[in-house]
C-alpha cells in the first residue's frame, strides 16, 4: 500500500518538475481528518446490543495531497477505515487512494484527468460532490474540459464513471453544458440594468442490460436548461429537466419519462430579504447503476426546497428531496429593523418567517381495465391535478435581537409536519394510497432560546434550550446545552436531551453529550463523552441514518 | 524502480515548498453571477485581505461575520483591511446567499463556490475556515472554527500585516 501511495505521488508530480525551472517554485499542500470512536455497551438505548460494534473501537481518517505550480494543478486523497464508523455506509472498508487528479491550465482551456467534482446548474442534470460528514462521494473517474471559447460562454465537457466506494459504478456518464451570459451579446441589458445569463445540459449514462425478462434501455439521456434573470433587488432563477424512460430500483422498473422544474424568485435590498421558490420533480431518480439504492451512484441532484435545521431537536425530522416525485412551495422572508427605531430598539433586532410545504405529485395508479399503458408507465399522472399524500410543512419564526453589550439572544418556534411513512420507512405513494390510514405522522411544535453572554474579552458563554412537543413518535423532548468559549483556542460544551414524553415509558431516556475542543490555527482536537440519540442526520440535503451509541468519540483536524 | 523514485522524490523536494502560502487560480461568482477569479478579488493595494468561508446554513460562520461586521468599518480605516466572504453554499442554497447577506447588512465582498472549488483548492474542510492574506498575496495565517473573540485575536493580527511585521504564528 505504502509504495502504492508514494508511486501515485511521484507520478503525479512528475510532469510538474518540467515545468519546475521556468516557473515560480511548486507548493504541496493539504488537509487531514481522523476520526474515532470507542464504543461503550448501554445496554438501556440499545438492549440488544445489535448496534454495538464487535471491534469496540472503529475509527478513519483521510489526507488530501495538492501540489500546485503555476497552471499545474495535481491532487490525490488517501482513504482509510478501520472499521468504517456506526452509521456510515459500510462500502467503505479498508483503505487506498481513491481520488486522484491532474489538472492544467491555460489560456481558455482547462483540462483534469483523474477524479473531479462538477456540477450543471443546480444540478438536477448532474452533480458530482463530496459530503465527507456523511460519507457520501460520487466523484467522477475520467476526463473533464472546461473551456471559454469565445466571449460570454463556458463550454464543460465530460466523460467517466463514478466511485462507488472502493470501485466505480458500472455506468458510463458522457455530459456537456453550455452557460451563454447574454450581457455579451446584447448590450441593451446592460443599459437596462439587467443580468441575464441562459445555459442547456445534457448527461447520457450507458449501462448494459441482459434482463432476462424485461428489455432495458441501456443508454439514457437527461437534459436541461436554465435562466438566471436579475435587475436591482430582483432574482429569478428557473430551471427545466427532462429525462428519457430509465427502468430502475427507484421507480419499480416502469418505462416512463421524468420532468423537473424549478423556479426561485429573490427580493433583497439592505435589511430586507425575500425568497420565494417553487418546485416539481416526476420520476427524477437518475443512477449510474440502475439497480442502486439509498445514496450510491447518484448522477443528479434535486435540491429540497426547504430550510435546513441547525437546532438539534427540529433537526430530528429534517426533509430530504423525494426523487420520485413531489411538489412543493417554499417562502422565507428577513427584516433588520434598524438600530434607534421603535422595533429595532438600541441595537437592532431582526426577524424572519418561513414556510415551506412539499407533497406528493398527482400519480393515478389505479387500472381496472388491465391498461397495458399504465402498467408499462406505472401511473398517470395529471399535471393540473394536485397530489394528495402531504410529506412536509415547516412554518417557523425567528426574532433575533441584542440587549446590550454583552448579551444576545434568539428566539424561534417552529411548527413541524413529517411524514415518517414516506420518509423514513420510504414507503411509496402507492403503498400510502392503498392504506392511507396507516400512514405514520408527526405533528411538533419546537421552541427554541439561544443567548450568547460575553463574560469578559474572549470568554464566551452560550446557551441553548430546545423544547420540541409532539404526541408521535418518540414522544416530546427538552433539551439544555451550554458552550464556554475562551478565544482563540478552548472551547467546552456539556449538554442533555431528555426524552421525556416518549409513549413507551421505559422509553425515557437522557442523552448527555460533553465536548471539549482544542483549536490552535488550522490544528483542531476535538473530543465528546456521551449518548447518541438514534436518528437521521443530514448535511445539505443529503440524509444518513445514524444508529444509537454511546463512547467516546474524537475528531483530528489539520490542514498544512 | 527504486532509484527512480528516490532521484524523483529528491527533486520534488527540491521544487516544493511545503504549505499553501500563495492563493489559488480558481474562478468564483459574483452575487450578480459573474466570474470573478478569486486573485483578482484579492487585489487591495498592497492591503491585507481576509477570505472567509461561510455557508447560509453554518451559524459559527454567521456569528463570525456578524461579529466582524460590527466592527469592521473601524478595521478597514485603522487597517485597510478587505474581508471576502466566500459562501460554499451549493445549487440549492446559493439563492439564499444575496438575501441573506442584504439582511444582515454585511459590508464585505461576497463570492459564491457552488461547485466548492475554491473550497477544494485551499484545502478547507469545516467551516467556518478563515484566511489572513498579506499586501503581496501570501497567505500569512489561517484559522479554523470560531468561537466568540475570535475576532479580536484575528484583529491583532491584521494589525501586525498592515504594519509590515510577521505574524508569528501558523
Amino acid at each position: 500500500m505504502k509504495n502504492t501511495l508514494l508511486k501515485s505521488l511521484v507520478l503525479l508530480m512528475a510532469p510538474a518538475l518540467l515545468f519546475a525551472q521556468e516557473e515560480a517554485q511548486g507548493q504541496l499542500h493539504g488537509n487531514f481528518q481522523l476520526d474515532g470512536q470507542y464504543y461503550v455497551r448501554d445496554t438501556r438505548i440499545d438492549p440488544l446490543g445489535e448496534f454495538y460494534p464487535d471491534e469496540r473501537f472503529l475509527g478513519q481518517g483521510f489526507a488530501n495531497f495538492i501540489y500546485t505550480q503555476g497552471n499545474f494543478t495535481a491532487g490525490m486523497r488517501y482513504e482509510n477505515y478501520q472499521n468504517v464508523m456506526l452509521g456510515f455506509p459500510d462500502g467503505y472498508k479498508g483503505e487506498g487512494i481513491t481520488y486522484r487528479y491532474a489538472r492544467f491550465k491555460q489560456n481558455d482551456l482547462d483540462i483534469t484527468v483523474g477524479n473531479f467534482y462538477e456540477q450543471f446548474g443546480s444540478g438536477m442534470v448532474f452533480r458530482s460532490y463530496e459530503e465527507r460528514g456523511l460519507g457520501y462521494d460520487n466523484a467522477m473517474d475520467g476526463i473533464r474540459i472546461i473551456s471559454r471559447p469565445v466571449k460570454g460562454v463556458q463550454f464543460k465537457g465530460v466523460l467517466g464513471r463514478q466511485r462507488f466506494y472502493f470501485d466505480k459504478g458500472p455506468g458510463i456518464l458522457r455530459g456537456a453544458d453550455v452557460d451563454v451570459d447574454m450581457n455579451a451579446y446584447m448590450s441593451a441589458l446592460d443599459n437596462k440594468g439587467v443580468q441575464w445569463s441562459l445555459g442547456a445540459s445534457y448527461m447520457s449514462k450507458y449501462q448494459r442490460a441482459n434482463d432476462p425478462f424485461l428489455i432495458l434501455p441501456e443508454n439514457v439521456a437527461t437534459a436541461g436548461v436554465r435562466s438566471q434573470w436579475s435587475k436591482g433587488p430582483f432574482n429569478l432563477l428557473t430551471e427545466f429537466a427532462y429525462k428519457a424512460n430509465d427502468p430502475s430500483a427507484d421507480n419499480g422498473y416502469i418505462y416512463k419519462d421524468g420532468h423537473g422544474a424549478i423556479a426561485t424568485l429573490t427580493y433583497s435590498k439592505k435589511g430586507f430579504g425575500l425568497l420565494m421558490s417553487a418546485k416539481r420533480i416526476d420520476n427524477m431518480s437518475f443512477r449510474s447503476d440502475r439497480n442502486a439504492t439509498t445514496t450510491d451512484l447518484l448522477i443528479n441532484f434535486l435540491s429540497p426546497t426547504t430550510q435546513v435545521h441547525t437546532y438539534a431537536l427540529p433537526a430530528l425530522y429534517q426533509y430530504a428531496t423525494q426523487i420520485n416525485g413531489e411538489e412543493g412551495f417554499q417562502i422565507e422572508a428577513s427584516k433588520k429593523f434598524k438600530r434607534k427605531t421603535k422595533l429595532g430598539g438600541k441595537y437592532g433586532t431582526t426577524l424572519s418567517l418561513n414556510y415551506s410545504v412539499v407533497q406528493s405529485i398527482n400519480k393515478d395508479f389505479v387500472d381496472p381495465a388491465n391498461d397495458t399503458l399504465r402498467t408499462i408507465q406505472g401511473y398517470y399522472h395529471n399535471p393540473s391535478a394536485l397530489g394528495s399524500i402531504p410529506y412536509f410543512h415547516d412554518f417557523n419564526v425567528k426574532l433575533e435581537k441584542k440587549l446590550n453589550k454583552s448579551y444576545k439572544f434568539k428566539l424561534s418556534y417552529l411548527n413541524l409536519f413529517y411524514n415518517r411513512s414516506v420518509l423514513e420507512d420510504g414507503l411509496g405513494d402507492e403503498a400510502i394510497l392503498a392504506n392511507p390510514d396507516n400512514q405514520k405522522l408527526l405533528n411538533a411544535h419546537v421552541f427554541v432560546y439561544e443567548s450568547l453572554y460575553k463574560v469578559k474579552p474572549k470568554h464566551y458563554l452560550r446557551n441553548e434550550f430546545q423544547h420540541l412537543s409532539t404526541k408521535d413518535d418518540r414522544g416530546s423532548m427538552v433539551m439544555a446545552l451550554a458552550e464556554y468559549s475562551i478565544a482563540p483556542s478552548w472551547f467546552f460544551a456539556v449538554q442533555d436531551i431528555y426524552n421525556y414524553g416518549n409513549p413507551d415509558a421505559s422509553l425515557r431516556f437522557h442523552y448527555p453529550l460533553a465536548s471539549v475542543v482544542y483549536t490552535v490555527g488550522t490544528n483542531r482536537l476535538q473530543v465528546n463523552y456521551g449518548r447518541q440519540q438514534q436518528g437521521i442526520f443530514c448535511v445539505g440535503g443529503v440524509c444518513r441514518v445514524v444508529p444509537p451509541s454511546n463512547g467516546v468519540s474524537f475528531s483530528l483536524t489539520s490542514t498544512f | 524502480m527504486k532509484k527512480f523514485l528516490l532521484t524523483a522524490s529528491l527533486m520534488v523536494v527540491g521544487f516544493v515548498a511545503m504549505g499553501q502560502n500563495q492563493v489559488p487560480s480558481v474562478e468564483l461568482k459574483t452575487l450578480e453571477q459573474k466570474s470573478i477569479n478569486i486573485q483578482d478579488a484579492i487585489k487591495n493595494d498592497g492591503n491585507p485581505v481576509v477570505i472567509s468561508f461561510w455557508a447560509t446554513w453554518c451559524k459559527p460562520c454567521k456569528r463570525e461575520l456578524n461579529a466582524i461586521n460590527e466592527v469592521y468599518v473601524d478595521w478597514q480605516d485603522e487597517t485597510g483591511v478587505k474581508l471576502i466572504a466566500v459562501s460554499i453554499d451549493d445549487s440549492r442554497m446559493s439563492s439564499r446567499v444575496k438575501p441573506s447577506v442584504d439582511t444582515e447588512g454585511w459590508e464585505y465582498e461576497v463570492l459564491l463556490d457552488a461547485n466548492g472549488d475554491l473550497k477544494r483548492a485551499m484545502n478547507v474542510g469545516a467551516i467556518p475556515h478563515t484566511f489572513l492574506i498579506d499586501g503581496k498575496g501570501n497567505i500569512v495565517w489561517q484559522h479554523t472554527s470560531y468561537t466568540p473573540g475570535d475576532e479580536e485575536h484575528l484583529f491583532e493580527l491584521i494589525e501586525k500585516v498592515a504594519n509590515g511585521e510577521a505574524v508569528g504564528e501558523h
